[in-house]
């Protein structure tokens, strides 16, 4: 994500000081990271350096004296440019819910492992899936006795509740998006994150038939 | 809306809740067709409780069952205290006028009446005089944002402008309970936001109870809950998730 952009084009608007464009930034961008000051600070001063905006005088407010940029000339060239520029179609799919998918089919069609000494961490997640859009992904070492089998990937259970935490995002995006008085760059941000939870979602809908038929082969019970 | 009631989508209530609406055990032939096989579900008064399933999974023949439009070959429908499907054909579609409203994917709409005469026609046949009935469908219409479509025929308005005009008429005898078949899926999907938004805003602000069907999960993302069909059955996938929680 092009930070530098992104302030030229908050720039665009009129001279504003760092804070204001973070401010700005988070308000504009909802469902996006908030921008660190500091991130916002540097930013500018490449900016400057590279002519792109230029420092505006300074606005104190009755407070603290803060600096004034605003864009120059070839800064709204290069905004110009940069917002008509094709972005390649996602060439490289990595994602983490398609990651963990294959590598749990490749650990379910793989040896079964043997259960190693008590000491052996084995990493279970505690994070439920559902209870949070953002679960940590950290995820925390268990340790098991030796006599117990080791647990075997589930892909299909797995996709199941990675779709129940995925609905439950998505009416929590709906809620928000359809709130009386809700503003343009919520609706936009909130419809951008629904569509692709959704693009998941069907995938995750497909390869869970795809592997309820693959199984059917193997063990047609 | 609180986190924790977002985090999960029970397949029933533990809070002690009695549902308006209830099915157990439902079986349901076509022919040589086994449509429903044993699918059970409930739905809570003021919910909107979205189904899902691929095509085929028997989801409209469920709705038809609830809302009593299709006898089950076996199983139960109870709809607040009496059993749907043993009453008598009479005292059923007297039911069906005054408790529930329906809304299907297109077509309901009498092609030679206006928006507001198609709105008035659930209140003229339940008596009301027209000049009553017409005053009351306009407020519905606007309700749905469609005022000043009064005047137009289904065949002069848009998709989502007759599917709004559909839901106000299934809204405007206040019933308890309202069953929309695939309601969105022949709208694009700013129309399809219109329309659940309408939809989604006056069940809760009535009370009324909906149940969704819809293979689409952003439309389904405007319900309280979802549960899924399966080969005519309520997903044993759910059950064993729920079970895990
Ligand atoms: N009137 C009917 N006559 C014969 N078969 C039917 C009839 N209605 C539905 N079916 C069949 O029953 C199954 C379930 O249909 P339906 O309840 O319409 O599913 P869904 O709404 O989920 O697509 C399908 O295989 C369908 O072809
Ligand atoms: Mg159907």
């Amino acid at each position: 994500m092009s930070t530098r952009h992104i302030l030229l084009g908050l720039l665009a608007g009129g001279p504003s000081h760092g804070y204001d464009l973070k401010r700005r930034h988070d308000e504009r961008f909802p469902q996006a990271r908030p921008l660190a000051y500091g991130q916002v600070y540097t930013t500018l001063q490449r900016l400057v350096r590279d002519g792109l905006a230029e420092v505006d005088g300074t606005d104190s407010d009755g407070g603290p004296e803060r600096t004034l940029y605003r864009s120059t000339a070839e800064g709204a060239k290069e905004l110009a440019g940069w917002a008509a520029e094709i972005t390649p179609p996602a060439p490289f799919v990595t994602n983490e819910i398609f990651a963990k998918v294959v590598c749990a089919i490749l650990a379910a069609a793989g040896p079964t492992p043997t259960p190693g000494p008590a000491s052996t961490p084995v990493r279970i997640s505690t994070a439920d899936p559902a209870s949070s859009a953002d679960p940590d992904p950290d995820p925390v070492p268990m340790p098991v006795p030796a006599a117990d089998p080791v647990p075997a990937a589930d892909p299909a259970r797995y996709l199941i509740a990675q779709r129940a935490a995925h609905m439950a995002r998505m009416r929590e995006l709906t809620a928000v998006k359809t709130a009386p008085g809700a503003d343009l760059a919520t609706v936009l941000s909130a419809d951008y994150a629904l569509n692709h939870l959704d693009a998941d979602l069907r995938w995750m809908t497909t390869t869970a038939a795809r592997l309820t038929t693959l199984t059917a082969e193997v063990d047609p019970t | 809306m609180s986190s924790t009631s977002m985090s999960s989508t029970p397949m029933s209530r533990t809070d002690g809740a009695v549902p308006i609406l209830a099915a157990r055990g439902l079986s349901k032939a076509h022919g040589e067709t086994r449509a429903l096989r044993g699918a059970s579900v409930e739905l809570y008064a003021g919910e909107i409780l979205a189904v899902t399933g691929a095509s085929g999974s028997g989801k409209s023949t469920l709705l038809h069952c609830l809302a009593g439009m299709v006898r089950p070959d076996e199983g139960s429908v109870v709809y607040a205290g009496q059993r749907l499907d043993r009453l008598p054909e009479a005292r059923l579609s007297e039911l069906r006028r005054t408790e529930f409203g329906v809304v299907f994917q297109f077509g309901q709409l009498i092609p030679e009446l206006t928006a507001l005469d198609n709105t008035s026609l659930p209140l003229l046949l339940a008596g009301a005089s027209r000049k009553a009935a017409h005053e009351q469908a306009g407020e519905w219409l606007e309700r749905f944002g469609v005022r000043g479509q009064e005047g137009l025929r289904p065949g002069e308005m848009s998709g989502g402008q007759a599917q709004r005009v559909a839901l106000a008429r299934a809204l405007v005898t206040g019933p308890k309970v309202v069953f929309a078949d695939e309601p969105t899926g022949a709208l694009d999907s700013l129309a399809s936001e219109q329309v659940m938004t309408a939809l989604a805003h006056t069940a809760r602000e009535t009370g009324t109870a909906v149940l969704l069907i819809t293979h689409d999960a952003q439309v389904a993302a405007y319900a309280d809950r979802e549960v899924w069909l399966r080969d005519g059955a309520v997903s044993a996938d759910a059950v064993a998730l729920e079970a895990t929680r």
